[in-house]
C-alpha cells in the first residue's frame, strides 16, 4: 500500500481515538451539572476524568501533528480555512482543561460553579464544532488556487454553517452525551449511575435519528463507494445494540458498542472522503487529495518508522492507566472537604 | 488591519506566556520526582510532605503549560499556513513525534502519578513521576530540534518544482549542533528556574517558620540546583553563542551593536545611545569579551551589521537583513544578567543559611521572593532574542516572516484571536498567580497518609480527589 493511504488511515485511527476517549470526557463535561446534583458526586465525576482527560486529549494533538507532517498542504488550507470555528475550540479546550485542575484547589462553591460551567461550555463547544468541522470537510469547501499556486480556503465563517455541516455537528454532540453517559453508568455506583442510566435512552435515541439522517444524507450525497454502505449500516446497528445493552444494564458492553459506532462513524466519513482530503464544493475544480497534499516519501517512511514502533507502546500505556482505574466510583468515597466553609458542600445547591 | 503584524504580535503574546511554565515543568518535574525518591529510599515524612507540596505547584503550573500548548501547534496552521506548507515536510515531523512520544507519555503517567497515590504498589507510583518527566525532557527536544531548523536549516533540499523545502535527513535535523547546544542550554535554564522557585519559595516558609523541616532541604536542594544550573547555563549559553555566530553572524552583531568588523572585540555591558540605537554615547566595554565568546579567542574577528547587511544584499537581494538592533541588545543583556543574577542569589543565600542559619534581614525575606521571577524573566527575554534577532527570516536564508503568514486568513480574524487570547491568557495568569501564592501560603501538609495496598477494598474513601 502506498505510505499517502497508510497516513491517511492513521490519521483516521487517531481521530477514532480521539473520538471514542475525548468523546466520553465531552459528553461526561457536559452531563457535569445535570448528573452529578450536589457537590460530592460532581467531586466523584471529575475524580473519574481526573486521571484520563489529559491523556484523551493528546490524541486530537497528535492527529494535528501528525496532518502537519504527513499531510502539511491540508494542515495549512485547513487550519487557515476554519480559522474562527478553531478559535472556539482552542478557547473551549483551555477553559476546560484549566477547570478540571483547578475547581478543587479553592473551597468555595462559587468558584467551583464557574468551573462547573467552563467544563460544560468548554465540553460542549469542541463536540460540537468537531462535528460541523469534519461533515464541511466531506461535503467539500470553496477552494481557489492562490497567486502562489497554494490551495487556500475561500468560503468564509458562514459558508461554514451549512445545514448539513450543522446536522453534523448536532451529531457528533449527542453522540458524545449518549457515550458520557455510557461511560458514568459503567464508572460511577449509586444514585449518579442511575440517573445516567436513565439519560442514556433519552439523548441516545435522539442520537440515532440524528445520526441515521446524517449518515444517509452522507452516502447518498457524498459517497462514491459501496463499501460506506457497510460501514454506516453497522455503526447505526452497534448504536441500537449499545443503546439495548444499557437498558439491560450490561453498562461494559453498552461503552464497547457506543466507541464501536463512534470508531464507524469516523471510518465511514473517512472513506467516504478517500483518497481526497480537502475537496472542493465544486468537485470539478482543485481541491486537497492525499497526493497533492503530502509529504514526501522520505518523510512519510520515517514517520511510518516512528508510529509502528511507538504507536504500540502509547496503546499498551493507555490501556494500563484505564486498568489502574478500573473501578466504579461513588461520591461516598469523596475525602471530606479540606477545611473551613466546606462542611456544607454535600447538600444540594 | 495587518495580518503579519497581528500574527506576530500573536505568536509572541502566545508563545514567551507558555513558555512561562515550560521551564517550570521540566525542571520541577524532576526536583519533584527526587523528593519522591528521597522518600522513597529514607521512608523520611518530610519529604513526603515535600513532595506533596511541590507536586501541588508542579500541578497548578503544568495545566496551563498544557493548555497554552495547544495553542502552539494550531497557529502554525492558523496563522502561518504559508509557512507550515513550505516547511511542513521538515517542520511537521518532529511536532508530530513529540506529540506521540513526549505528550502521551507526559499527560499519561501524570494522571496516574496524581491520582495513583492510592492505587499503585511506592515503587510503580514513583515510575509514573519519572516518565512524566522523562517526557517533558523529550518534548523539550523534539521542539527545539524543530525551532532550530528556523535558526539554521539543515537536512534539507529546496525543491524549484514544488516551491517547497523538503526533508533529506532527519538525523541532521536532529542532531545538528543548534539543536543540541539549545536543548542543552534551555534544560539547565529550566533547572535554572525551578531551582530558584523552590529556593525562594522554602526560604520564604524559612523565614515564616513556617514547616522548617520540609523548608530547610529543600531550599539547600533549590540553591544547590540553582547554582549548579547556573554554571551549566553559562556553559551550554557559551557554546551556544559560538554557534550562533557562525550560523547567524548577524544575530550576535546585533546583540552587541556591533556595526564594524573587528578583531579584540570588546564586550559593553551598558550603552547609552542615541535614540535609533546606531551610536553609543555612554559605554562600559571589556576588552576582547565579545571575539572570546563569539570565536573562542580574543584575536577573533566579530563581523560588523554593516558588513554582513552589504553582504546579504548581495546573497538575498535587497532589503534590510538587520533586526531591530537595541532589543537584540538589550535583550541579549537582561538574558545573561537576570541569568545571572540568580545565581549569585543562590552562592549567597547557602553561605547566609550556613550551619542551619536563618538570615534575619527582611531583604532576604523579599530577595527570596522576587528570586524565582530571575531565571524566568531571563529565559523569556533570551527567547525574545533569538526570535526577534533571527528576524527578518522566519527560516535563516530561506524564507522571511513577512511571506510566511496565512493567505486565507484577514486582519480582522486575527484581532480577534489576538485579543480574546490575550485576555483568556490574562484573566488565567490571575487566577494561576492567586492559587500559586495561596497553594504557598497555605504551605507543606502537615500529615499526609499514602495507602499503597491496591487490594483493599473498593469503597473506601480515597485520601486524594479532586
Amino acid at each position: 500500500m502506498e505510505l499517502q493511504t497508510v497516513w491517511f488511515g492513521l490519521i483516521a485511527v487517531l481521530w477514532t481515538g480521539y473520538f471514542i476517549l475525548e468523546g466520553f470526557d465531552f459528553g461526561v463535561g457536559m452531563l457535569l451539572r445535570i448528573v452529578g446534583k450536589n457537590e460530592a458526586e460532581r467531586r466523584a465525576i471529575i475524580t473519574t476524568l481526573g486521571p484520563l482527560w489529559d491523556g484523551n486529549e493528546v490524541w486530537v494533538l497528535v492527529a494535528g501533528g501528525a496532518t502537519f507532517a504527513a499531510f502539511p498542504e491540508w494542515y495549512a488550507t485547513l487550519f487557515s480555512g476554519f480559522y474562527l470555528p478553531l478559535l472556539l475550540i482552542l478557547v473551549a479546550l483551555i477553559i476546560r482543561g484549566v477547570a478540571f485542575e483547578y475547581r478543587s484547589k479553592h473551597a468555595d462553591l462559587a468558584w467551583r460553579a464557574r468551573w462547573d460551567w467552563a467544563i460544560a461550555i468548554g465540553s460542549f463547544l469542541p463536540a460540537l464544532l468537531w462535528g460541523v468541522a469534519f461533515a464541511n470537510i466531506v461535503r467539500g469547501v470553496p477552494l481557489e488556487v492562490s497567486g502562489l499556486g497554494n490551495v487556500e480556503y475561500v468560503g468564509g465563517f458562514f459558508n461554514l454553517l451549512n445545514p448539513y455541516a450543522l446536522l453534523g455537528g448536532l451529531v457528533t454532540l449527542t453522540l458524545f452525551l449518549t457515550h458520557g453517559a455510557i461511560f458514568l453508568t459503567l464508572k460511577m455506583s449509586g444514585d449518579i449511575r442511575e440517573r445516567a442510566h436513565a439519560l442514556v435512552t433519552k439523548i441516545g435515541l435522539t442520537a440515532a435519528v440524528l445520526a441515521v439522517v446524517f449518515l444517509l444524507w452522507t452516502q447518498l450525497s457524498y459517497s462514491d463507494k459501496t463499501w460506506t454502505w457497510v460501514t454506516i449500516l453497522t455503526a447505526a446497528g452497534c448504536w441500537l445494540a449499545g443503546l439495548g445493552m444499557n437498558i439491560k444494564r450490561r453498562e461494559g458492553w453498552a461503552f464497547i458498542f457506543s466507541a464501536l459506532t463512534l470508531a464507524l462513524t469516523v471510518v465511514s466519513l473517512f472513506g467516504v472522503l478517500y483518497p481526497n482530503v480537502m475537496p472542493n464544493i465544486d468537485r470539478a475544480l482543485v481541491g486537497l487529495d492525499i497526493h497533492n497534499a503530502s509529504s514526501t516519501e522520505y518523510t512519510l517512511r520515517i514517520m511510518t518508522t516512528v508510529a509502528v514502533i511507538f504507536t504500540p507502546i502509547v496503546l499498551a500505556y493507555q490501556a494500563w492507566t484505564y486498568w489502574v482505574f478500573r473501578k466504579r466510583m461513588s461520591s461516598e468515597q469523596i475525602p471530606t472537604p479540606e477545611a473551613g466553609t466546606l462542611g456544607e458542600l454535600t447538600k444540594s445547591h | 488591519m495587518d495580518a503579519l503584524e497581528l500574527a506576530r504580535w500573536q505568536f509572541g503574546i502566545t508563545t514567551v506566556y507558555h513558555f512561562l511554565f515550560v521551564p517550570i515543568t521540566i525542571g520541577l518535574g524532576f526536583l519533584v520526582a527526587g523528593l519522591q525518591t528521597a522518600w522513597y529510599r529514607t521512608g523520611k515524612d518530610t519529604y513526603l510532605r515535600a513532595t506533596k507540596f511541590y507536586g501541588k505547584l508542579f500541578l497548578i503550573n503544568f495545566a496551563m503549560g498544557v493548555v497554552t500548548g495547544i495553542v502552539q501547534e494550531f497557529q502554525f496552521g492558523m496563522n502561518w499556513s504559508t509557512y507550515s506548507r513550505f516547511v511542513g515536510d521538515i517542520f511537521g515531523a518532529p511536532l508530530a513525534i513529540e506529540g506521540l512520544l513526549a505528550f502521551f507519555l507526559e499527560s499519561t503517567f501524570l494522571g496516574a502519578w496524581i491520582f495513583g497515590w492510592d492505587r499503585l504498589p511506592k515503587k510503580m507510583h514513583l515510575a509514573t513521576i519519572w516518565l512524566a518527566a522523562t517526557g517533558t525532557l523529550l518534548s523539550a527536544y523534539f521542539i527545539l530540534a524543530a525551532n532550530s531548523f528556523m535558526q539554521h536549516p539543515t537536512g534539507y533540499i529546496y525543491n524549484q518544482t514544488t516551491g517547497r523545502a523538503e526533508l533529506t535527513s532527519i538525523v541532521a535535523v536532529l542532531t545538528q549542533k543548534t539543536a543540541v547546544t539549545a536543548f542543552f542550554h534551555t534544560i539547565s535554564s529550566a533547572f535554572l528556574e525551578a531551582g530558584a522557585l523552590v529556593a525562594g519559595v522554602s526560604a520564604w516558609l524559612l523565614v515564616k517558620n513556617k514547616a522548617v523541616d520540609v523548608a530547610r532541604p529543600t531550599m539547600k536542594m533549590g540553591l544547590i540546583t540553582t547554582l549548579v544550573a547556573s554554571v551549566l547555563v553559562f556553559i551550554s549559553g557559551d557554546m551556544q553563542a559560538r554557534v550562533m555566530t557562525m550560523q547567524q553572524p548577524m544575530k550576535m552583531a546585533a546583540a552587541e551593536a556591533q556595526f564594524n568588523t573587528t578583531d579584540h572585540a570588546s564586550f559593553s555591558i551598558f550603552t547609552i545611545g542615541t535614540p535609533d540605537g546606531k551610536a553609543p554615547k555612554f559605554q562600559i566595554r571589556i576588552p576582547n569579551v565579545l571575539s572570546i565568546m563569539s570565536t573562542g579567542s580574543a584575536e577573533g574577528t566579530v563581523e560588523g551589521i554593516n558588513d554582513l547587511q552589504a553582504e546579504y544584499e548581495k546573497t538575498y537581494g535587497p532589503g534590510s537583513y538587520t533586526p531591530i538592533v537595541p532589543i537584540a541588545y538589550w535583550a541579549f543583556r537582561f538574558m545573561i544578567g537576570f541569568g545571572a543574577l540568580a545565581g549569585l542569589f543562590a552562592l549567597y543565600a547557602l553561605w547566609a543559611t550556613r550551619k542551619n542559619r536563618i538570615p534575619s534581614n527582611k531583604w532576604f525575606a523579599r530577595f527570596a521572593l522576587a528570586m524565582p521571577f530571575l531565571p524566568l524573566i531571563g529565559i523569556s527575554v533570551g527567547w525574545i532574542f533569538t526570535e526577534m534577532a533571527r528576524q527578518p527570516w522566519i527560516v535563516f536564508g530561506l524564507m522571511r516572516t513577512s511571506d510566511a503568514v496565512s493567505v486565507a486568513v484577514s486582519g480582522t480574524e486575527v484581532l480577534i484571536s489576538l485579543v480574546v487570547l490575550t485576555l483568556l491568557y490574562a484573566a488565567l495568569a490571575v487566577i494561576e498567580f492567586g492559587l500559586i501564592t495561596k497553594a504557598i501560603k497555605v504551605g507543606p501538609p502537615e500529615n499526609v497518609v499514602v495507602h499503597d495496598d491496591a487490594s483493599s477494598e473498593n469503597e473506601r474513601v480515597l485520601t486524594f480527589s479532586y
